[in-house]
């Protein structure tokens, strides 16, 4: 199973993946067209500082998803690629908004005018398969890639500073 | 591959550099991609160290800067540093060129004698300077100081927007954009962009199009105006352009950047017989001298030089591996040559004081003994010959005559001396109207396939084209400047051309010479009686990419002409000064600009405007 992995020390802070993310969820699906859409497209990925780091934060789509335990319309599910939307479920969203309350990250947002809530639904992949956001990444700060794949990497850069 | 192109010669050396492991412009480009979108909006500011700010386009994140910059201001201000940018790179040529002709009359450079005299006379007239008993030197003189005064003038503005139609003076005087000294609006463009002065995102815009008048109507006319007198005014020529004017048997030289001042010396430097018995004993068989981008148009124009391609071309003139030298000057040259060049044998030699290119050999040029030192370069590339490396050669066949050297002079007098025949042509619909397509290539676009299907249409609309840059570079390649193209324009077009045996796109020279398309459309107006906003004319950059494009862009439409751009300029993240751009404009200048990156789309545009022109002045659409 891929996901999106952040190499939180590569984050620049520039924004791009809020950008591309915003931009695959307009209509027009290019930047030009996107900037005079309304309603504008909202993003789902949101880069914060901690201080020290930028942190590009998303939904990490969770094996154990508590938006879903949490959804009373059963609107938020788990499609079969493994990505928790609340788009296409068994329910509507009524935007009650019980999974953003529940979700630890904090990367539910809303959008008020339709009241339902918005999150990063995966409906941004290239012809290859990868996320919006990890396209437009230009440091290579996020990446779409197996978790294994992932820890294996990293074990490796810790040797190699050990 | 052939999505990066439509031209053959370019296509096969793309895959050349394939083989040879080479990376170009279009490979650093998708390095680049996605690229970033605040810079494509235009909404990110660095004009101070509070910053650098960004707005959010979406409205999802800060909607000002740290000091309170809106959107709208800093994708003003961003345009308006762009335009300075441009205006600076253009006037600051025209200034080097005006200080080579004070240098010429000081008697401090002889290499470079006043070539066009009659036209030396006409330039002192318009600047109210006495001709009458006096010697070109003397003459010559006091046009240098003047024109050079131009640059920093207190007199309250330039002498050139004389050439404008009272009406169109009015305009600028009542909107406060009459361009007042050269260096003065870029100065201003500057302070005003400055944290925390001008935040107005109109008043910005309209310093920024009297910034691009102080370019149109002042720097490019100047650099025009002079290099004729010094180097002569051009007049048609024939030559032969695209890669395939390089010479398998020859020492090849290219010619690259913007200047005529010394690719002019070097093109003559070349023919000396010395160098050429060198060039013999390395096993050449002569000495090419081709240019390349602008310094290739003015050379071209006045010498029939072969011109070796346009700006996306510059980096596979190397990868033929047959260039022993690329010479440089300034502007629209690829940091990338001297990287490119190490994989073959080629000389990238650089000879501005401003512009120096790491890896590349500077050979410093001196006005004061402009010949030595043009001897130099090619002594410089002809020793060069014996590193060819034979193996690594492959020069494309692919080249196409043209017929250049358009300047207004020789439009005039293919007109029989008046242009009274092409008003006629006009008013009779049998030319619907004209349209001047310039600018550059931009690898984000099919290489050249804007500009020639684009004039295509046009042609065939019978509008007449008249071309400059690597748009007329473009225009070359495709035949598109032989009289024998007037086979593709519409009947009306074609009969013209036919009568006065001119090709129906007219080549005016580099991209400063938009000046002599603007001279041009002010003398029709004045003829006419009427603004050039009036007249059934268009401009047009369809592949541009550089802030001198920005610039021109700006003064064509500050000058009452309609302009449509083939690529976006970074201004879409203010809704207010994109539509200031696109239609407020209008009912301030008298025209606006259009944005098209279809080149069939665009032509249609095009043909609409002057349609509408037309019937405005009583004609048929
Ligand atoms: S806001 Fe929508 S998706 Fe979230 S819990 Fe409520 S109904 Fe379910
Ligand atoms: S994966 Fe797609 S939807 Fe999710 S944050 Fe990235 S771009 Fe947005
Ligand atoms: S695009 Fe990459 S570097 Fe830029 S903010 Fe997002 S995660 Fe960070
Ligand atoms: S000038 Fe204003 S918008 Fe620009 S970087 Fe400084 S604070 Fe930010």
């Amino acid at each position: 199973m891929k996901e999106i992995m952040v190499n939180i020390e590569r984050c620049l802070s520039c924004h791009s993946c809020e950008l591309a993310c915003a931009v695959a969820h307009s209509s027009g699906k290019t930047l030009f067209s996107a900037v005079s859409e309304t309603p504008k497209p909202l993003k789902r990925i949101f880069v914060h500082s901690s201080g020290t780091k930028n942190v590009p934060v998303s939904c990490r789509h969770c094996e154990e998803a508590p938006c879903i335990d949490a959804c009373i319309a059963g609107a938020m599910h788990r499609t079969a690629d493994g990505t928790v939307t609340n788009e296409g479920g068994s329910g509507v969203c009524t935007g009650c908004w019980m999974c953003v309350m529940v979700c630890p990250y904090g990367v539910i947002r809303s959008r008020q005018t339709a009241r339902v809530a918005v999150k990063c639904d995966r409906n941004c992949l290239n012809r290859e398969g990868v996320p919006a956001c990890v396209q437009a990444c230009p440091t290579g700060a996020l990446q779409f890639i197996e978790v294994d794949e992932f820890s294996i990497q990293k074990r490796k850069n810790f040797v190699a500073v050990f | 591959m052939s999505e990066k192109s439509i031209d053959q010669a370019t296509l096969k050396m793309l895959s050349k550099a394939k083989a040879d492991n080479v990376s170009l412009a279009w490979d650093r480009l998708a390095a680049q991609e996605p690229q970033c979108g605040f810079g494509q909006l235009g909404v990110c500011c660095r004009n101070c160290n509070m910053g650098p700010c960004r707005v959010d386009p979406f409205g999802d994140g800060p909607s000002e800067g740290v000091c309170g910059a809106t959107a709208d201001t800093i994708v003003a201000r961003n345009l308006v540093r762009a335009i300075a940018a441009g205006a600076a790179s253009h006037s600051d040529h025209g200034r080097g060129i005006a200080s080579t002709l004070y240098a010429s009359a000081k008697g401090h450079a002889p290499d470079y004698p006043v070539k066009d005299e009659v036209k030396l006379k006409a330039l002192a007239k318009e600047f109210g300077i006495a001709v009458e008993d006096r010697t070109s030197q003397e003459i010559a003189l006091e046009v240098a100081e003047t024109v050079l005064d131009e640059f920093g003038t207190r007199k309250g503005s330039l002498q050139f927007v004389n050439r404008v139609p009272l009406k169109r003076k009015e305009i600028w005087d009542k909107l406060g954009i009459t361009p007042r000294g050269i260096d003065r609006e870029v100065v201003e463009c500057m302070h005003r962009t400055h944290i925390g002065v001008d935040n107005d995102y109109v008043s910005l815009i309209l310093q920024g199009m009297r910034t691009a008048l102080s370019d149109g109507w002042g720097g490019s006319i100047v650099a025009t105006e002079i290099s004729d007198i010094l180097f002569g005014t051009p007049q048609p020529i024939k030559g032969s352009c695209n890669l395939g004017v390089l010479q398998a048997d020859q020492v090849n030289i290219i010619l690259h950047g913007h200047e005529p001042t010394l690719s002019d010396i070097l093109v003559h430097a070349a023919r000396a017989p010395e160098l050429l018995a060198a060039a013999k004993e390395k096993g050449a068989s002569g000495i090419n001298v081709c240019g390349m981008c602008c310094t290739g148009n003015e050379i071209l124009m006045r010498h029939g030089v072969p011109l070796a391609g346009n700006f996306l071309q510059q980096e596979l003139a190397i990868v033929t591996g047959a260039v022993e030298a690329m010479v440089v000057d300034i502007q629209c040259i690829m940091p990338s040559l001297p990287q490119v060049a190490a994989c073959y044998h080629t000389k990238v030699i650089s000879t501005s004081p401003k512009a120096k290119f790491p890896g590349a050999e500077h050979i410093p040029f001196d006005e004061h003994n402009a010949m030595e030192v043009a001897e130099k370069i090619v002594l410089a590339a002809v020793e060069n010959f014996s590193n060819r490396r034979p193996e690594r050669v492959n020069i494309p066949s692919d080249r196409m005559d043209y017929m250049a050297g358009f300047s207004v002079e020789a439009i005039l007098s293919a007109l029989g001396g008046s242009l009274d025949p092409l008003l006629n042509a006009i008013k009779s619909g049998a030319i619907k109207g004209i349209v001047g397509v310039v600018g550059c290539n931009n690898p984000k676009y099919k290489h050249d396939q804007s500009h020639i299907n684009f004039v295509n249409e046009l042609i065939k609309n019978n509008v007449l084209v008249v071309a400059t840059g690597c748009a007329a570079i473009a225009c070359g390649k495709y035949g598109l400047l032989l009289p024998e193209a007037a086979k593709n324009a519409g009947d009306g077009l074609r009969a013209v051309c036919e009568a006065l045996k001119i090709p129906p796109v007219l080549h005016m020279g580099s991209c400063v010479d938009i000046s002599r398309i603007m001279t041009v459309a002010a003398a029709i107006a004045n003829a006419l009686g009427v603004d050039i906003s009036d007249l059934p004319l268009a401009g047009a950059a369809p592949e541009w990419m550089s802030e001198k494009a920005v610039s021109i862009g700006t003064y064509v439409v500050s000058s009452g002409i309609f302009t449509i751009l083939g690529t976006v300029p970074p201004v879409l993240g203010s809704k207010n000064v994109a539509e200031l751009l696109t239609s407020g404009a209008e009912g301030v200048v008298g025209a606006v600009f259009a944005v098209e990156e279809d080149p069939v789309a665009a032509a249609d545009l095009a043909v609409k405007h002057i349609e509408k022109k037309r019937l405005a002045l009583g004609l048929e659409p």
